[in-house]
């Protein structure tokens, strides 16, 4: 009876020590997200710029670009999958890859035969490695806190497999999809799969209020040549877009997780505390009655020698 | 008095840089410096590498250097748009001077090595010229 009180006291003490470790995780992912939050509010100006700039240029000229025009015929997807790089956040990476996995059989569906991988996060890359699936690119070591660079790479290696045409580039594609985990309130974080390129641009053709009318720009040097540069920019700024709320989720799934985890070790404690408890007083209620078992002997012994 | 005045944004992709009221903006285009007074004709114009300065209704030089970006104007609103912007009195001389050599001695001649040239010299006009 002894041995298994100790056992019990010593599972005690390590489900405590855990306990210690993630409720440390759960205040930094609760300090980062706060930080995750205000990058994505610093990073809203820029986008709303240039959503009104690339409007603008849109609404008032007829220039085609690359990156606006539907490909006659699609065959070959791309994908970025905007995963995290490290694990302990429930089922953040998992929901996110399950939802790139649906899209990839969607795709297929839809007749696509190539469908390439572009992932972001060390959590996707050992997921898909560990399948023998061919991922094209992957990046790494950023994802609870992305930078603007990061994301002008990703969003510069999708346009040039986009504009690439076919035979010049490996993995020359007609369309872009990216996968990544949207930041709806710190409790709720869905994954969302959206066509990145060819750009939609929306065109509002009910009129709109008197503020919101676009003036009739000039365009320096030209209306194309804006275009192109605006353009690239505005995909770079999506692809940012993406990993910023992708963070946040991280963080927020983390916390999350971290919490029950806690929760979870201190009923396992306080189990443990009870089994202990009552394991200590069986073992002295054994004792007394063997105590007791043996005067009452002892007195038999002698009442019969007597 | 209030319709004379153009309201700069100076947004980097990460965060808003500067904003304020400012008498007239000078930014360099590919096409060419131009200066911005209030009412001027909406535009939108492609920005090179260099040097932004916005003159305050305050009487006061800002200037910020900034990577490639776009400007556009309307109804006395000016939004400067780029990947990297930096106002001038948090860009450090002797660090500035330090990349530019570290850029020019990594030679080579494709754009990239270029654009960090082009890069290095614009953030230090800017810094010069806030000292």
């Amino acid at each position: 009876m002894a041995a298994s009180l100790r056992e019990y006291r010593a599972r005690i003490k390590s489900t405590e020590s855990t306990k210690k470790i993630t409720r440390a995780m759960e205040l930094i992912a609760a300090s980062r997200i706060i930080k995750a939050q205000q990058r994505a509010q610093a990073a809203a100006p820029y986008a709303r710029e240039l959503t009104r700039a690339v409007s603008a240029v849109a609404s008032y000229s007829n220039v085609d670009h690359a990156l606006i025009t539907e490909p006659e015929k699609s065959n070959h997807a791309s994908i970025l999958l905007v995963a995290s790089d490290r694990g302990l956040a429930g089922a953040y990476s998992s929901s996110v890859i399950k939802e790139t996995e649906r899209l990839i059989e969607r795709l297929r569906d839809e007749g696509k035969t190539e469908v390439s991988l572009y992932v972001s996060g060390r959590k996707a890359e050992s997921y898909f490695k560990f399948r023998n699936r061919v991922i094209v690119k992957t990046w790494a070591g950023h994802s609870d806190q992305p930078n603007f660079d990061v994301a002008r790479e990703m969003a510069d290696t999708l346009i040039e497999a986009f504009v690439a045409e076919e035979g010049e580039h490996e993995h020359a594609t007609h369309e872009v999809h990216v996968v990544y985990t949207r930041f709806k309130s710190m409790l709720v974080q869905e994954p969302v799969a959206l066509r990145l390129l060819p750009l939609e641009v929306v065109e509002d053709d009910s009129p709109p209020a008197p503020e919101d009318v676009l003036p009739l720009y000039e365009f320096e040097p030209s209306a194309a040549e804006v275009l192109d540069s605006l353009l690239p920019k505005y995909v770079q700024s999506r692809v940012f877009f993406a990993l910023l709320q992708a963070a946040a989720s991280e963080l927020a799934a983390r916390q999350k997780a971290m919490k029950s985890a806690t929760d979870n070790a201190e009923e396992l404690i306080k189990k443990f505390t009870r089994i202990a408890n009552q394991a200590r007083q069986a073992g002295i209620t054994q004792e007394i009655s063997e105590i007791v078992g043996g005067v009452n002997a002892l007195a038999d012994a002698t009442a019969a020698s007597e | 008095m209030s319709d004379d005045v153009l309201n700069v944004e100076l947004v980097a992709a990460d965060r808003l840089v500067w904003s304020g009221q400012a008498q007239r903006v000078i930014a360099r285009t590919t096409e060419g410096d131009v200066g911005i007074m209030p009412n001027h004709a909406p535009v939108l114009s492609i920005l090179v590498d260099g040097v932004v300065d916005v003159l305050t209704t305050d009487d006061e030089t800002w200037v910020a250097a900034i990577d490639s970006g776009f400007i556009s104007v309307a109804n006395n609103r000016v939004s400067i748009l780029s990947d990297n912007a930096e106002m001038a009195h948090d860009i450090d001389l002797e660090q500035a001077r330090q990349e530019l050599a570290r850029a020019q001695d990594a030679g080579g001649s494709d754009d990239q090595a270029e654009a960090a040239v082009r890069r290095a010299e614009a953030r230090i006009r800017a810094a010069e010229r806030a000292s």
